[in-house]
């Protein structure tokens, strides 16, 4: 297979219009931004170049390695393009991988599109550009470090993304799915975080000189906060949506993000969880023990490659 | 093995009257046609049935044969699974005990009906946008995008893109065979290191396809100059909308308005 699709692309008919709708604005919005701040500070020598990175980050969500029991990592490529082209630049290759995936090989649909752009293309570039900033003066092996955490923060974050903007949808339950996907997500996202190191320790050995972003130019304290925002924002909501979905429901309700009259999603599922551990603690500690143990495998990682430099 | 343009493009060379509809016309109808399925209420049987014999026709009309885009519809079916969970909403009438893990589900008819309704409106609207890069030209698609004013940066990026996806690609198909070829294994013997040093050869793919993209950009620059390029895309097909373009457009939203007729009758 020349392309393995990722569990991100939402199809068409998922979602509610008006999510759909309010994803496309929050994407036209950002979008637009990022062509304006681009077109300011690019001349015409930077558009062939945004294509050909387009195309590369196409290409390289087909290299993948073998996990285990059949199963392969593969990139997703939104960290490795925020570290390599900067923030504004990456949002509009990331905007045009997802358009031609949805166009060409309808994966991911066409009014579905702003939510798949916003999930995998702009939220995970801000918040591995913001990481990212924070460190882009330090030693290799920290930025690495930072990188590969950024990186899979940015696929859990676009993970969570996706199944409120479904649940919202009331397409799915909130007590099964948030959990699977965040699961399945976290695990993804170490094959992401991997490679994403990998990849920027071979640039910063072979071509320093590609490797600039952030090291130049003002701090970007914008994206830092951003960055840090949005990574606290997915850091809180991860243990609450999974641990307490009823809560989270509770509050949308309140909010008026969910109708009065929307199917809810009762009872009946938890007694599924009854036997699992339900505490809100105690998926807080799951959480944490998940993500001491990938920043130890990026740490050994980390430490691997500077041992071959 | 390279990636030859229809590993990825759909487009079937034809003269029917899709073909030669202007593409602008085409994007409009076809996002018309999805977002009327997501408007179409839950359990509205007659109008699902009807869209997909407007679905049909459509395919009739572009001479690819009925079933042409059914066969390749089944890209979005692996997400119904996240909708499976709808099955359970615990309104309406059970009708079946599902036990999974001594705990019981209920499928509820509500539920089901909900199901039937999201997987039946994904179905619909991926054949429509498959059918319309069967007939539809990736240039003449982002020429379309031009003129419904998507900024110019985006549309010049994606084309880009599209032209550079093939050759990209056969790139890492070598780095890919390269890697194959050097990744024997001895029947009984396990193969290959760690996970963490089988991410980092990958990684490493990654890395050199960059390297290799980048300094191809150059080039690809400098070539493009010495042909003239002035900073957009040209095309040799000229976008006008005729009047029978408009006829066929006036058509299809009557139809579109009438599956919302049918839909909430």
């Amino acid at each position: 297979m020349y392309f393995s699709p990722v569990v991100l692309h939402i199809p068409d008919g998922f979602l509610s219009l008006t999510v759909a709708l309010v994803c496309w604005l929050l994407t036209v919005v950002l979008v637009g931004l990022a062509i304006s701040k681009t077109n300011r500070s690019l001349g015409d020598r930077q558009v062939p170049l945004m294509g050909v990175m387009a195309a590369f980050i196409f290409a390289a969500q087909m290299i993948n390695f073998p996990v285990a029991g059949g199963t392969s990592g593969h990139l997703i490529g939104g960290a490795l393009a925020a570290v390599l082209l900067g923030p504004w630049a990456a949002m509009i290759v990331m905007t045009a991988v997802i358009a031609v995936q949805a166009l060409l090989l309808q994966d991911g649909g066409l009014v579905a599109m702003g939510a798949n752009i916003l999930n995998m293309g702009l939220l995970t570039v801000a918040i591995s550009a913001g990481l990212y900033r924070v460190v882009a003066r330090r030693s290799a092996q920290v930025r690495l470090l930072v990188c590969g955490a950024a990186a899979w923060l940015a696929v859990l974050a676009g993970a969570l993304a996706t199944s409120l903007e479904l649940w919202l949808s009331s397409t799915v339950s909130l007590q099964v799915v948030v959990p699977a996907m965040l699961g399945l997500h976290a695990v993804i996202g170490v094959g992401e975080a991997l490679i994403t190191v990998a990849a920027v320790a071979f640039l910063l050995r072979t071509r320093p000189d590609l490797v600039t972003n952030g090291a130049d130019g003002p701090a970007g304290l914008g994206w830092v906060a951003a960055g840090l925002a949005l990574s606290a924002l997915t850091l809180l909501l991860v243990p609450f949506a999974s641990s307490d979905p009823d809560g989270l429901e509770r509050v949308a309700r309140d909010l008026g993000f969910l109708a009065r009259g929307q199917p809810r999603f009762g009872p009946l599922i938890d007694y599924a969880f009854a036997g699992l551990a339900d505490t809100p603690a105690a998926s807080i500690g799951a959480g944490l023990v998940g993500a001491l143990v990938v920043l130890a495998a990026i740490l050994v990682v980390g430490r691997a490659l500077r041992g071959r430099s | 093995m390279t990636a030859h343009i229809d590993a990825f493009d759909r487009y079937r060379h034809g003269h029917s009257i899709l073909h030669r509809l202007d593409p602008r016309l085409k994007v409009v109808i076809v996002v018309a046609y999805i977002v009327s399925n997501s408007l179409l209420p839950d359990g509205a049987w007659s109008a699902f049935t009807a869209a997909w014999l407007v679905l049909l026709l459509a395919n009739a009309l572009a001479g690819l044969g009925i079933t042409y885009t059914f066969k390749r519809s089944f890209v979005a079916l692996p997400f119904a699974l996240a909708a499976v969970t709808v099955l359970f909403v615990p309104e309406g009438n059970p009708l079946v005990d599902v036990h999974i893990m001594r705990s019981t589900f209920l499928v509820t008819d509500a539920g089901l009906v909900r199901f039937g309704s999201i997987v039946a409106r994904s179905w619909l609207s991926v054949q429509m946008a498959i059918l319309l890069v069967t007939v539809t030209q990736f240039p003449d698609l982002i020429h379309a995008w031009e003129h419904l004013r998507v900024p110019r940066i985006l549309t010049t990026v994606v084309a880009f893109l599209y032209r550079y996806l093939f050759v990209l690609s056969d790139e890492v198909l070598r780095l890919l065979r390269a890697r194959e070829a050097r990744s024997a294994a001895a029947p009984g013997h396990r193969a290959g290191g760690s996970l963490a040093w089988r991410a980092r050869g990958a990684g490493h793919l990654a890395g050199q396809l960059f390297v290799r993209s980048y300094e191809r950009s150059d080039r690809i620059y400098q070539a493009m100059l010495a042909r003239g390029y002035s900073g957009h895309i040209r095309t040799l097909n000229p976008h006008d909308v005729h009047l029978r373009d408009w006829l066929v457009a006036f058509v299809a939203l009557i139809l579109i308005a009438a599956l919302q007729w049918l839909g909430w009758r």
